[in-house]
């Protein structure tokens, strides 16, 4: 892929990300911090659909967003075919190993099996 | 890297006056030196005193053996690009007067391999240089039989003229952030170039030269900290021409 686009992507989650997050604290502030914490209201949060899906939106955007960023400072770091091959494909499965493992946690709190 | 400091004892007379200075010049030989050192020399100046005729006065009294890349001594040629008091600068465009210092240091060029003492490699800033197609890419040409003078509007043409002042003396490289760190990384001077025949109306290489420096060590990887363009001494703007370039790249600018 070519670099432009992947900067492109790099931006939009970025934006995506700053706008969504504001929404998320917003809605904390709907009730005390400290009860917006507790247990019965974060699983609150997932059993309501279209938040769980903006979460689910939050964590790809920032995964995305996160790991390009730490490829973009370990390419800057070192170079060499090898070492650059590692950090780009270890960048993509580790966005995609967080991506799966936020899924389960929102789907399993979700349908209730927390 | 340790660096160990020799003070060497001049072998003609300087005349000491309150009009001399200390020039501390980095002596490296990258075949038998391990680190550089920095070797101390009394240097008589004047007003008018530029720091590469400093150099020159202890290669000619003092000695000999300094190596230093100079030609024209008027700024046009960008061979005497050093760290002058740690800044990077042209030596015969850098008066000793200016810098309101009696010690100088002078030093090679960072982001360069050295050659020896103040001489660094070009190779590779020669070879990006190279590499974005410095030239008016197109089919016709203003010396073929039956084709006009490629005409441009001086609006045209300021678009892309004071990148075209480059003397590829490679100050703005050795400024870099991430080229200190980024050994593939265009570079600061290759982008500007790249730049300067992009903005060009007569020059039809537009998708080649976007698609060379769109790459995972090209473009994307300025930080834009802006000292490329703060240290060139012919008023080119490096940073600039990076944020117009990104704007083709992004759509912004056709």
């Amino acid at each position: 892929m070519r670099e432009s686009i992947i900067m492109k992507i790099h931006y939009a989650t970025a934006l995506g990300a700053v706008a969504l997050v504001a929404i998320h604290i917003l809605f904390r502030m709907t009730q005390n911090f400290s009860e917006s914490l507790q247990y019965q209201n974060v699983i609150a949060n997932y059993h309501l659909l279209p938040y769980a899906l903006m979460l689910e939106v939050v964590l790809i955007l920032l995964s995305v967003h996160g790991f390009n960023g730490l490829r973009v400072i370990l390419l800057e770091l070192k170079q060499g075919i090898m070492y650059e091959k590692m950090i780009n494909y270890g960048s993509i499965g580790a966005m995609a190993a967080l991506i799966a493992y936020g899924s389960r946690t929102i789907l399993m709190a979700g349908i209730g099996m927390s | 890297m340790a660096v160990e400091t020799i003070s060497k004892t001049p072998e003609v007379s300087v005349p000491i006056s309150s009009n001399s200075i200390i020039l501390r010049i980095s002596r490296f030989n990258s075949k038998t030196d391990s680190s550089p050192t920095f070797a101390e020399f009394k240097v008589p100046v004047q007003k008018w005193t530029t720091v590469l005729e400093a150099i020159l006065f202890v290669k000619q009294n003092l000695d000999h053996s300094v190596a230093v890349r100079y030609s024209c001594r008027q700024a046009s040629c960008g061979s005497c690009g050093m760290q002058i008091n740690g800044k990077p600068s042209l030596a015969c465009y850098t008066k000793i007067s200016e810098l309101n210092s009696n010690v100088v240091t002078v030093e090679p060029m960072h982001n360069f391999p050295i050659i020896r003492d103040l001489a660094v490699d070009f190779k590779q800033m020669f070879a990006t240089h190279k590499k974005m197609k410095p030239y008016i890419v197109r089919e016709d040409s203003e010396v073929t039989p039956g084709t006009k003078e490629f005409l441009q509007t001086p609006e045209d043409v300021e678009k892309y003229l004071q990148f075209s002042y480059c003397i590829k003396c490679g100050l703005c490289n050795s400024s870099c952030p991430t080229m200190a760190t980024d050994t593939s990384f265009i570079g600061p001077q290759g982008l500007a170039q790249a730049y300067r025949y992009v903005a060009d109306n007569r020059d039809d290489g537009k998708k080649e030269r976007l698609k060379i420096i769109d790459q995972s060590h090209g473009i994307w990887r300025c930080h834009f900290a802006g000292s490329c363009s703060h240290v060139c001494p012919k008023g080119v703007d490096p940073a600039m021409a990076i944020q117009l370039l990104r704007g083709y790249l992004l759509g912004f600018r056709k």
